[in-house]
């Protein structure tokens, strides 16, 4: 066992993946000779040459289209968008482009490509720089999307997320970089899209990824008299749904956290697709903790904008109270 | 007029351009060095472009083409040109106006018309349409839909080809009105910097969909006049001449396999119709069709061939053989299978299928 930052379980897992394939090659803004301004790709550049980890001009949209280019002819790219409001520009070949090529080629192209994005606030950062875009790709067809919570899923994740054949966004928790934990390099992780019981309880469930698993732990180990369980959700498409439903089935309630504002977010899904699997078992609507549907605010409201461990335990008092 | 000023660079106010015409002299190409057996097999790829695209105009007027169809008739010469000049594992990148440029690397009639139709036996299954023509195996790597994505698509298939060492070339074909767009700059400059071979050739038909480019664009030629800011030389050609598009191909060509990395071609060309579909295309100055459809590539090389001794029957000739391909083309993709309901579900995933995996 090793213990490693989430950005440093990041660095091995993209190391383990540039070392097991050639055409494994990792391009992004700042991430060549900086290393990337979360030093997640420090150190690759010095030591698998320019020519796989490539500093590229502040293009976004350049730089995905370019990683499908490469797809196309065999090669597996890693992008790094340097902050999750970044992603914008590059949407348009994201959606366009990337989620719909194998599609309508019949198969005939694949493009396995990763983009990194690290998301979400509580950095003490600003719009743009603080944002969880999930919803825009989980809704885009085509698109895998994931989101790690922790330095040992961090360091399998991607190197799963690597081999595998489909376009990923992958999603980086920045507030939790620097979380360090004990990480088993030998170790095979759970398999890419499967969800992860974190927890375990019998009174509650909360889902909960990237960051927030964090907090949702924090806010079961703080509850006295509830046995609270918690679901790192880890594949948000596609989703291990049936995990999530055995659990909500067996505690009857059930609470959702994301860092995004509610409306139309993620856990609008998570939500409408529980109550259809599990809505005899429902003690109670399944409920969402999340930001407000407001940009993301300056560094001193931000405390206030995202979900802590008061608000999600007032949600649980909440589905207890129906 | 309306309250737009005269654009800085411009040289005439907004909606208020003079009609742009082709060339005086037809016979100017006549001595370039392009070798007889490859001006025949161009002649050959010309007339499968046109008849090929005035087909796909029948079909689509008689309902049997699902979709839409952007045609590229006027403007085979580029196609022609460039594919001709292609190595076979050279990469190709076209827009959804891209049929003459899947046509010319390749590609048989009869898929490609399937899949204009939506059929099964369509060159992606009916799934793909007009506007994404795709095919790996004759190095066609799609056409795209969305102004400007493919160029920087394309700088990532040169740039495999870099890595490998393997000599291949992108070449890309885009509309002028692309150049107005984002990811064009952003293309030329990765492009650039990379020192990638890919050559860029900007098909300029002079109108960006509905609009005279020059209405909306702050230089005069859209592409060629901004080669250097990307460090690149700035190169006009006529795009209505299939030897100077041949020839311009070659020396591009040559330039990135040599590594001396991309290069930017203006075509300048006309589309004899509209923008899409049905659409008539009043919107174009009074003289101005006319004056195009007297320089029509087509026409123009059968002249040339004509004035350097290739005799008016092997001509007729050609023309009769690619007729006969384009009814056998029309029969096998209106007798084609219609899709299976099943197929929208397919590929989603790179296992083939659209299921939630659990």
């Amino acid at each position: 066992m090793t213990t490693l930052t989430l950005a440093k379980a990041l660095n091995e897992g993209l190391r383990r993946s540039m070392e097991a394939d050639s055409k494994v090659l990792v391009m992004g803004e700042d991430v060549g000779k900086l290393g990337g301004v979360f030093r997640v790709t420090d150190g690759l550049q010095k030591d698998f040459g320019e020519d796989r980890v490539i500093d590229t001009p502040l293009a976004e949209s350049g730089i995905i289209g370019t990683a499908i280019g490469l797809a196309l002819r065999g090669y597996r790219p890693v992008c790094e968008i340097q902050f999750d409001g970044f992603v914008f520009p590059a949407a348009d070949q994201i959606i366009t482009q990337l989620a719909k090529m194998p599609l309508r080629s019949l198969g005939h192209v694949k493009l396995p490509v990763v983009i990194r994005i690290p998301c979400g606030g509580g950095i003490g950062a600003v719009e743009h720089h603080s944002e969880s875009p999930e919803a825009y790709f989980t809704h885009t067809a085509g698109l895998r999307v994931v989101a790690c919570s922790n330095p040992a899923d961090a360091y399998s994740m991607i190197q799963d997320a690597v081999r595998i054949d489909d376009p990923i966004i992958f999603f980086e928790p920045k507030r939790r970089y620097w979380d360090k934990a004990e990480v088993d390099l030998s170790a095979p992780g759970l398999p890419l899209d499967r969800a992860r019981v974190v927890r375990q309880g019998d009174d509650v469930t909360l889902l909960a990824y990237g960051p927030m698993v964090k907090t949702c732990l924090e806010a079961a180990a703080a509850e006295e008299g509830r046995s609270i369980e918690v679901i790192d959700v880890r594949s948000l498409n596609p989703l291990d749904s049936g995990v999530l439903a055995e659990s909500v089935r067996r505690t009857g309630r059930c609470v959702v956290v994301h860092e995004a504002p509610v409306f139309n977010g993620y856990g609008a899904e998570l939500a409408a697709r529980l109550t259809e699997m599990c809505f005899y078992h429902l003690e109670a609507p399944i409920l969402r903790v999340g930001g407000f549907s407001t940009p993301y605010p300056p560094s001193r409201l931000e405390d206030h904008y995202l979900p802590d461990l008061d608000r999600v335990l007032d949600a649980v008092d909440r589905v207890f109270a129906y | 007029m309306t309250g737009r000023m005269s654009l800085p660079l411009a040289t005439h106010a907004y909606g208020d351009h003079p009609p742009t015409m082709p060339p005086a002299d037809p016979a100017r190409g006549d001595a370039a060095a392009v070798d007889p057996a490859t001006r025949l097999a161009m002649y050959r790829m010309l007339q499968r472009t046109r008849q090929f695209e005035k087909r796909a105009y029948d079909l689509f007027m008689r309902r049997l083409v699902k979709g839409t169809t952007h045609l590229s008739l006027g403007m085979e010469a580029v196609a022609t040109g460039f594919g001709t000049a292609m190595r076979a594992d050279d990469y190709t990148f076209a827009t959804y106006r891209g049929h003459a440029h899947t046509l010319a690397r390749g590609v048989p009639m009869t898929p490609i018309l399937a899949e204009l139709l939506g059929r099964a036996n369509g060159l992606l299954g009916g799934k793909g349409g007009s506007m994404h023509l795709t095919s790996v195996a004759h190095g066609v790597m799609g056409s795209y839909a969305i102004i400007g994505a493919h160029l920087t698509i394309a700088n990532g298939a040169a740039w495999s080809a870099q890595y490998r060492g393997s000599g291949q070339v992108a070449v890309c074909f885009f509309g002028d009105g692309t150049t107005n767009i984002g990811a064009f700059h952003e293309a030329l400059n990765y492009a650039s910097i990379f020192r990638l071979p890919v050559v860029f050739v900007c098909e300029n038909n002079l109108y960006m969909e509905y609009t005279a480019i020059g209405d909306v664009t702050a230089v005069p030629r859209p592409a060629a006049d901004r080669a250097a800011a990307y460090r690149l030389e700035p190169q006009v050609i006529d795009g209505n001449d299939a030897d100077a598009c041949y020839l311009a191909a070659l020396d591009a060509l040559e330039r990135a396999r040599s590594g001396g990395g991309p290069s930017l071609v203006e075509a300048v060309t006309y589309r004899h119709g509209g923008h899409s579909r049905a659409d008539p295309g009043k919107y174009r100055p009074p003289g101005e069709i006319e004056a195009w459809l007297g320089y029509d590539p087509v026409t123009l090389y059968r002249d040339r061939l004509l004035r350097l001794g290739v005799e008016d029957a092997v001509l007729g000739g050609v023309e009769r053989e690619v007729a006969a391909e384009v009814e056998q083309a029309t029969r096998e993709a209106i007798d084609g299978p219609l899709p299976s309901p099943d197929s929208a579900l397919t590929q989603l995933w790179a296992d083939g299928g659209s299921q939630w995996r659990n």
